[in-house]
């Protein structure tokens, strides 16, 4: 192969002869530029890693780390939360979803608990799914978000759950959205034996761009017609523009539930916002300490792959949940750091002997 | 007569058949039988715009990842195991191969470009219908064209020379663009072609021309012309002129175009760089066949995984979804499949990106070498040229250099040393004298420039001889002035009108001004005075073959003459005077006129300098003079430019000049001006330059004739007879002349001494006396050319012959015979050429120097000290290259030598039994040596303990064997004996090897010792060395260009080699070595994190991060930091690493870049990996994050932990540096938020909308950011940290010592050198032998200032074993003893006949050499 480095010199050589029909080319010096690029010698910080600059910045990570350590610990205690696995408790309605022919048959159970103490602040009510791998690449891209945007789509990867036999498009399509969570989970504060439901919010528990900007209606003068010639996806009990029954805004699309299971988690075990607990009357500091109860529709089959369902209250912290991982993790990490500053500084001192011993 | 032509062409299938193309105007085109040939127009371009894209994609797709990618993107488009959008899947190959399109169409452009250039040059072709020479492009010109070229002209394609201005239908040509050699080169009209001397009329020519096809061979060309009645003429290469030459000195020369374009022997011979596969890629690709494997078990993992995890289920789950039918796959089917999918999914683990990053680099490595200032020769004006591309880094890993000796070591300037005449040595002290001088004075040229200006007035006249020489510098012309590099003024080309020529043809002042000896001068005076007084060709028998040897020196060869003031124009007719008449009265008449005018000049001259002050050059200087001394009124030109002449005489009494002024002012009075010789070798020059000195000046040369000035003044022109040139078969040359006066035939020979000596006559025919007379001085004259060879001094044998006249016209038919035959010509041209050159007589023989390079010791110390192993592969004869070996500390002093040679010259059976006995006997000796000398070295060194087992002693040994030994070794199948040898060999000499033992011995060694090896060259003959070798150096220096062309990199001295071993090669492989492995880590780190998220997905090829955001992460995000680190990265300074040679070792051993670094680095990746993606699961474990929001952090986290690893890595951070690091995560996070924010829906089905602003808001994004990179770089930070503390490895503290105070640097590299000195093993270093050892390490030629008492002891048995030997070898060898003939010097020491004797003198401390010689 040629290379223009070699082609340049050879017509350097040819051009540099006197040739008096081209006239004499005076040639430039080929001496390399004298610049510190071209000679290698910019400026520069060569960092070295001796005792003297390795130490403070071993003690500096530690120290630093283990305060943040303590600090994410104490923040992660300071967070309440109150789990229930209501798959066992409700084996009635569970066995009765094992066959899928029963799917219009209602089932409702409830769970009882006691709350030792007030659960103060905002109060989140979460399902929690186990063993459902919503991470499952063919499950996560089962979906249209052109259609959940309100546009009409003719490609999608929502196969098999586009279209049924007879043509019909699914509304939402894929089978995210047909395996929609589907219970209902109504939570019940039991003053002196009446049942007080406790309030909470529908809405705003998705992120603002989804409920805003990511998932639309499409357009029409009301929702049923605008879902004109869709049907709903074969698991779904309801059409989209009925799944809540009270506000007319959180239908179709836009519904917060739907919004919420649309965003696949990234484990198999993971929970989702499903309400918060509206901070009014006795609820306005959160949940007051007594008896409740969940009162579940049951209707999200799990026995067949043997998944559990949960419900959990939880409060959160500036620094998130109630898992205290990061803490530790900055716990240790700290108390690594120093341990290996300290190390290193025994290895130094006593090297720093023998030097002076083997200079002797 | 077309028919015939046709026929013709079927006849000579594999020749070509050329006619005029005159007849066939522009209508007949279709007739001409040329049409076939190629055009001049040239087209190096691979490319045009049409066939870019295909040529360039399939020229790709012959690298194998490319196919590899390209295979696993395709598998994307089957829906079953897609694991990406296909579509975006094609991304980063189609990025790759476009990055790699551009590279390679902008080099195309610019090769466009070049062709274009040179297509457009003009030139001069006869029209028909203009009857005359109209301007053409380069390109216009066709085979069969009729070319006018002009002097000065650059020669547009191979043109057959038909007709020249010159009278003797000769045309110059310099060939410097061809083959780098400077001097000029004779071409001659194709002889017998009868248009001479009347002007060539293009359109009578009616002759075909067949001649050979296309061949690359520059020297060789055949052919003849057939005139239309049939009668033939033949040519050869002498009539060619070739493309790229240009014509020189001949005002115009008129030829036919035989070859254009791509056929000429220009263009055949350029093959542009070559692309050969440097170690770390070779380690490289074992290594990627590791990440195979390591993907395939990975795939493995994830398809077992999931066919498990898929058979788990007894009815299947809702997120299990089934295909476009509504089936679901069988767990093997579905395992398979994913097997698949994860290949697509974890295909990054072969760097993708690696192979173009790694050609990048080396792009911008060799930009930087070929950019370093120091590698760039003032003199040539030629930077180092980097001409093959990617194998930079193999500079630094080179564990063996073979080098060559003439023009590599030294600088093939050859100077005029001592001479032997009749048996008499004059040994030119005063000559050797200003050798030790010239150094110091070429040093501070420019001083001395001043210096002249100002002690133009009368100087002391004792110091004549060097004054003469110090003033003459700046004024002579035909000097190549040293040109300041940093200085004001290239002080070059005085006078010369094409400034631009190089100045390497003219030899340089140290080649020129040879100071006579005395003795010889006083002697050759008065055989002058005797020829001038006495009848001139009745004298003693010592002057004339003084007389005749002079002669010799000046006729004997092919050097042009040309005057100083115009440079390449040759001097063909003697200067028009009779100075045979002079009389001493007329010679003191010019005197004084001469005085006269040289005072009131160098009066002026000072006057004016000193007014124009320093600015006022040599040149004006000259030129003034010049104009002054012109003509005298007899006629006479004396125009002689040489003030200091004059100032000699003006300091003394005219008349109590010296017969050796009027000699001298004589010789200069009667000469034009200063002649310029343009040799074809080096040698040839300085003996001219030496005969001259003694006032044998060479005036003109024709082809026809020679004119000498002898000392009287007279001026001899000899009719030349004949001219065999040189060959290396017969190693000898001649020149057949009669003589003008006798009007004998004399036959003057100069050879090498082996040949000639063989070839004097047998002293039968004289009588008894002359015999004996003839004996001893043949005996002398050996005895002499041994001392000269033990100098280090090339020997040439000069003798003459006298023919008579029917001898002379017998051998004269013959060779008319030879010439005109045209199948075998050569042999027969070979076998007249032996015919003629036997029965010689010696005349005497000449010592020439050939001196080493600057910095040629310092160079082999350091890269010795690096550790690199040095052989000499060299042609020439053993005891030079010995001494050149001592001179250059290849050898040293103590060092045992041990020498095998063979003498035998039919190689048997039983040589092969013998040689292998030798070797054995040989290794031996030298393993028993090993064990006496530790412990001896235990008692004298000063440190006991600390120098144990880690320090390997080095070999003290050297070994010298030659050719034919080497051919015994080959052919017996002794390589691994030989190489057991040469293992425990500090060096190793082969002397007398031919080219292709040359490149037998660097295989050798490279197969069998599977190194690194390095050869080092300058002449045609290195050129199959260079080739074989790992790399090849040439040097571009006057052997011309073949080496350099064959060669990987070109560099004008030796002592370059030095930098760009030691710091360019170790910065080039340290980068690399450590890019490389970045790389794997990189990929191996980030892909991993997809592999273990495999674990939470059900194996199902789920990636939680954008794809676009990972392609880019690759492109993009981190592939800066680790290019601009390869390219820049500094580990050590050039000023540490070039005072501390050891560090070189780092590359040799590869310590970098091996399976361990590897390995350790695939931990550590996986490590990293483990951590940044664990850290994040840990932490939002049972949350509700969803699956790209938990993506994003990893792919942060793992971007910083990627940039910090390469921030530990770096050992110099610039500007540029910190700028690309800052960037890169700074572009990261603005593309992720611009990309986040604006990708609704335009990346189905995933949707990483508005992922990275909420993560912004999180206070746990933050918090993982900072604490995972910690995590994950902590091991490796502490094991930095660790090193640093230690200072364990060398390079460490080397960094360390970068940092320190000049001052106290250079103390601490003073005390790591000297303990490594210490611990290698060098003996003597107690306090009481510093004597002997600073003298044996401040000798630049050992031997000339040891005693002689040890010199002849060296050389003394040297010549007791070489005499002996052939009786040895003669003789048949008895049954009874050890089958080894050689000559034992101390039969005591061993029986195994073999001599040695260092064991002693290690305990005296002595420097004394100890050689054994071994003779087959």
């Amino acid at each position: 192969r040629y290379s223009s480095f070699s082609r340049r010199q050879e017509l350097d050589t040819l051009t540099k002869v006197h040739n008096p029909l081209i006239g004499t080319k005076t040639h430039p010096s080929r001496c390399p530029d004298n610049s510190a690029f071209k000679q290698q010698k910019l400026p520069a910080w060569k960092p070295q890693l001796t005792p003297a600059t390795v130490l403070p910045s071993f003690f500096l990570t530690g120290a630093f780390c283990l305060a943040m350590g303590v600090c994410l610990i104490l923040s992660a205690n300071s967070v309440r939360e109150i789990q229930f696995d209501y798959s066992d408790k409700c084996s009635d309605c569970s066995k009765l979803r094992e066959n899928s022919s029963n799917w219009n048959k209602e089932c409702h159970c409830s769970v009882n608990f006691t709350l030792k103490e007030d659960i103060l602040g905002d109060v989140f009510m979460y399902y929690g799914l186990q063993n459902f791998y919503q991470n499952h690449r063919r499950y996560v891209i089962s979906r249209s978000d052109a259609q959940l945007l309100g546009r009409n789509v003719n490609k999608s990867y929502c196969a098999p759950f586009t279209t049924y036999h007879n043509g019909t498009p699914m509304a939402p399509c894929g089978a995210i959205a047909n395996s929609m969570f589907n219970d209902t989970i109504d939570l019940f504060y039991n003053l002196n034996s009446s049942a007080i439901q406790v309030p909470v919010l529908k809405t705003g528990n998705s992120w603002w761009t989804d409920k805003n900007v990511k998932f639309r209606n499409p357009k029409s003068y009301n929702l049923s017609s605008a879902f004109a010639g869709t049907a709903r996806p074969p698991y779904w009990h309801k059409p989209v523009y009925l799944l809540d029954k009270e506000d007319e805004r959180n239908n179709g699309y836009v519904n917060e539930d739907l919004i919420i299971w649309m965003r696949v988690s990234a484990f198999a075990t993971f929970r989702n916002l499903y309400r918060r607990v509206k901070r009014i009357r006795q609820f306005a500091d959160g949940l007051p300490a007594g008896n409740y109860t969940f009162r579940i529709s049951y209707n999200f089959p799990v026995t067949k792959f043997k998944g559990r369902k949960h419900v959990i209250l939880s409060t959160v912290a500036w620094s998130g949940g109630s898992n205290p991982f990061l803490g530790i993790a900055y716990v240790v990490s700290g108390t690594a750091a120093t341990l290996t500053g300290f190390v290193i500084t025994a290895i130094h001192l006593k090297l720093r002997k023998k030097k002076t011993f083997f200079q002797k | 007569y077309l028919k015939k032509v046709k026929k013709r062409k079927k006849k000579y299938e594999n020749k070509r058949v050329i006619i005029s193309n005159l007849p066939f105007g522009s209508k007949k085109q279709k007739e001409n039988p040329n049409r076939y040939y190629d055009s001049n127009k040239i087209k190096t371009t691979k490319y045009t715009i049409l066939t870019f894209f295909p040529k360039n994609i399939y020229e790709q797709f012959h690298r194998f990842a490319n196919i590899y990618f390209v295979v696993i993107a395709l598998l994307n488009f089957v829906p079953v195991v897609n694991a990406f959008q296909p579509e975006v899947s094609v991304i980063p190959i189609c990025v790759i191969m476009a990055i790699t399109a551009i590279k390679d169409a902008w080099e195309d452009f610019r090769r466009y470009k070049l062709d274009k250039e040179i297509n457009h040059m003009g030139c001069y072709i006869y029209s028909r219908e203009e009857h005359a020479y109209v301007e053409k492009c380069w390109k216009d010109v066709r085979v069969g064209d009729f070319v006018q070229l002009q002097c000065n002209e650059t020669i547009p394609a191979d043109i057959l020379l038909l007709y020249s201005s010159d009278q003797n239908g000769i045309c110059h040509l310099e060939t410097a663009n061809l083959d780098g050699e400077t001097n000029l080169k004779q071409r001659h009209v194709v002889m017998g072609f009868s248009s001479q001397n009347t002007l060539f009329e293009p359109e009578f020519f009616q002759n075909t021309i067949i001649c050979e096809m296309p061949n690359n061979d520059l020297n060789k060309f055949k052919g003849y012309m057939e005139q239309p009645n049939h009668e033939r003429i033949g040519f050869n290469i002498e009539s060619l002129l070739l493309r790229g030459c240009t014509i020189r000195n001949t005002e115009a020369a008129i030829g036919i175009v035989i070859y254009a374009g791509h056929e000429t022997k220009a263009m055949l011979n350029n093959n542009g760089p070559r692309y050969k596969r440097s170690k770390i890629e070779r380690r490289m690709n074992m290594d990627i066949f590791l990440c195979v494997g390591l993907l395939f078990m990975m795939c493995l993992v994830g398809a077992v995984g999931h066919g498990i995890w898929t058979g788990n289920f007894s009815e299947y789950p809702p997120y299990d979804v089934p295909d476009e039918n509504g089936n679901f796959l069988s767990p093997v089917l579905a395992g398979f499949y994913m097997f698949l999918t994860m290949i697509i999914l974890l295909q990054v683990l072969i760097p993708i990106s690696l192979y173009v990053s790694i050609e990048l680099v080396k792009l911008g490595q060799v930009f930087l070498i070929h950019n370093d200032i120091d590698l760039y020769d003032e003199e040539a004006d030629l930077p180092i040229q980097c001409r093959a591309l990617n194998i930079t880094e193999d500079l630094g890993q080179i564990q063996y250099i073979f080098s060559d000796k003439t023009g590599t070591l030294t600088e093939n300037k050859m100077v005029f040393r001592r001479c032997t005449v009749d048996g008499i040595e004059y040994s030119h002290q005063e000559n050797a004298r200003r050798l030790e001088n010239h150094k110091d004075l070429d040093l501070d040229d420019e001083d001395f420039a001043k210096f002249q200006h100002f002690t133009l007035p009368p100087m002391n006249i004792e110091r004549q001889a060097t004054y003469k020489q110090t003033t003459t510098k700046p004024l002579g012309r035909c000097q190549s002035a040293r040109a300041h590099f940093q200085g004001h003024t290239r002080n070059r080309s005085l006078g010369r009108r094409d400034s631009n020529q190089s100045q390497v043809a003219f030899s340089s002042t140290i080649e020129k001004d040879v100071t006579p000896d005395r003795r010889l001068l006083r002697r050759v005076r008065e055989a002058a005075l005797q020829t001038e007084n006495l009848s001139p060709f009745i004298h003693t028998k010592t002057s004339t073959s003084l007389t005749d040897f002079f002669l010799a020196l000046a006729i004997c060869n092919t050097v042009l003459v040309s005057t100083a003031t115009e440079p390449r124009q040759r001097v063909t007719v003697p200067p028009p005077i009779k100075p045979s008449g002079i009389t001493l009265e007329k010679i003191h008449q010019i005197f004084q006129r001469l005085k006269l005018a040289s005072l009131s000049q160098s009066f002026s001259s000072s006057q004016s300098s000193s007014d124009l002050g320093a600015s006022f050059s040599a040149k004006n200087t000259e030129e003034h003079l010049a104009a002054l001394d012109c003509c005298d009124n007899d006629g006479n030109c004396c125009a002689s430019g040489r003030g200091d002449e004059f100032q000699g005489k003006g300091s003394t009494d005219i008349g109590s000049a010296s017969l050796d002024e009027v000699f001298k002012s004589v010789t200069n009075s009667s000469l034009p001006t200063d002649f310029c010789y343009e040799a074809e070798s080096p040698d040839e020059a300085a003996l001219v330059y030496a005969a001259q000195a003694y006032s044998f000046t060479l005036v003109s040369r024709t082809p026809e004739q020679v004119t000498v000035r002898l000392p009287q003044g007279t001026l001899l022109t000899f009719d030349i007879l004949y001219t065999l040139g040189f060959d290396s078969v017969r190693k000898r040359m001649s020149v057949v002349v009669r003589h003008p006066l006798t009007k004998e035939i004399v036959v003057y020979t100069k050879g090498a001494d082996s040949v000639i000596m063989d070839l004097l006559e047998d002293s039968a025919t004289a009588d008894i006396s002359a015999e004996k007379r003839m004996k001893r001085i043949k005996e002398k004259t050996q005895k002499h050319l041994d001392s000269y060879a033990r100098d280090g001094l090339r020997t040439l044998c000069i003798a003459k012959k006298v023919l008579n006249e029917d001898d002379f016209q017998k051998w004269a038919n013959f060779r008319r015979e030879a010439e005109a035959a045209i199948d075998n010509r050569d042999e027969l041209l070979m076998e007249t050429a032996q015919h003629l050159e036997t029965k010689l007589t010696l005349l005497g023989a000449t010592g020439i120097e050939d001196r080493l390079q600057d910095g040629v010791p310092d160079t082999i110390a350091a890269l010795r000290e690096a550790g690199v192993q040095i052989w000499v592969l060299t042609g020439d004869k053993q005891e030079t290259a010995v001494n050149i070996a001592y001179s250059c500390k290849l050898l040293n002093q103590r060092d045992t030598v041990f020498t095998i040679n063979t003498e035998n010259k039919t190689t048997s059976v039983f040589s092969q039994e013998t040689c292998e006995s030798l070797l054995n006997l040989t290794l031996e000796e030298v393993r028993k040596n090993y064990e006496v000398e530790k412990p001896q070295r235990k008692f004298f060194g000063i440190i006991p303990t600390s120098c144990s087992a880690s320090e390997a002693p080095s070999p003290e040994f050297g070994l010298v064997i030659d050719g034919r030994t080497l051919n015994v070794i080959f052919q017996a199948g002794l390589e691994e004996q030989f190489l057991a040898l040469t293992k425990h060999c500090r060096s190793v000499l082969c002397c007398r090897s031919t080219p292709l033992q040359k490149s037998m011995v660097v295989k050798l060694i490279r197969r069998k010792l599977k190194v690194m090896t390095l050869s080092i060259g300058d002449g045609a003959n290195d050129v199959s060395m260079i080739q074989a070798a790992d790399v090849g150096i040439g040097i571009s220096g006057q052997e011309g260009m073949q080496a350099v062309m064959a060669s990987d990199f070109a560099i004008s001295r030796f002592k370059h080699l030095k930098k760009l071993l030691l710091v360019h090669g170790h910065w080039c492989y340290a980068r690399l070595a450590k890019m490389v492995i970045y790389f794997f880590y990189k990929n191996v780190s980030y892909v991993n994190l997809l592999f273990w998220y495999q674990f939470f997905c059900g194996f199902s090829g789920s990636t939680m991060i954008d794809y676009w955001q990972m392609i880019f992460f690759n492109l993009f995000f981190t592939s800066m930091p680790p290019l601009l680190f390869g390219v820049l990265d500094r580990d050590v300074s050039a000023e540490t690493l070039l005072s501390l040679p050891k560090l070189y070792k780092n590359g040799q051993n590869s310590e970098i870049y091996k399976l361990s670094t590897f390995i350790i680095t695939m931990l550590d990746a996986f490590y990293q990996s483990l951590i940044c993606f664990f850290v994040p699961y840990l932490t939002y474990k049972d949350s509700d994050i969803d699956m790209f929001s938990f993506g994003n952090p990893i792919n942060t986290i793992s971007l910083l932990t990627i940039l910090l690893h390469q921030a530990l890595e770096m050992k110099t951070w610039t500007l540029f540096h910190l700028v690309t690091m800052v960037g890169s995560v700074v572009f990261y996070f603005i593309f992720s938020l611009i990309y986040n924010a604006t990708c609704v829906v335009c990346n189905p089905p995933t949707n990483p909308y508005w992922i990275m602003e909420r993560q912004l808001s999180d206070p746990t994004f933050y918090l993982l950011c900072l604490i995972t990179p910690v995590i994950a770089l902590l091991p490796r930070f502490f094991i930095f940290a660790l090193q640093g503390t230690f200072g364990a490895s060398l390079i460490l503290k080397a960094q360390q010592l970068d940092k320190l105070p000049k001052g106290q640097q250079d103390l601490e590299i003073q005390k790591l050198r000297s303990r490594k000195q210490t611990t290698s093993g060098a003996p003597v270093v107690s306090p009481g032998d510093t004597e002997t050892r600073g003298l044996s390490t401040s000798d630049v030629n050992p031997l000339r200032k040891e005693t002689p008492e040890e010199g002849y002891y060296f050389f003394n048995r040297w010549a007791e074993e070489e005499s002996t030997a052939t009786d040895s070898s003669a003789g048949p060898f008895s049954g009874h003893y050890p089958p080894v003939p050689s000559r034992v010097t101390n039969p005591g020491q061993n029986s195994g006949k073999l001599t040695k004797d260092n064991t002693n003198n290690f305990n005296h401390g002595s420097h004394r050499r100890s050689v054994s010689a071994v003779t087959l």
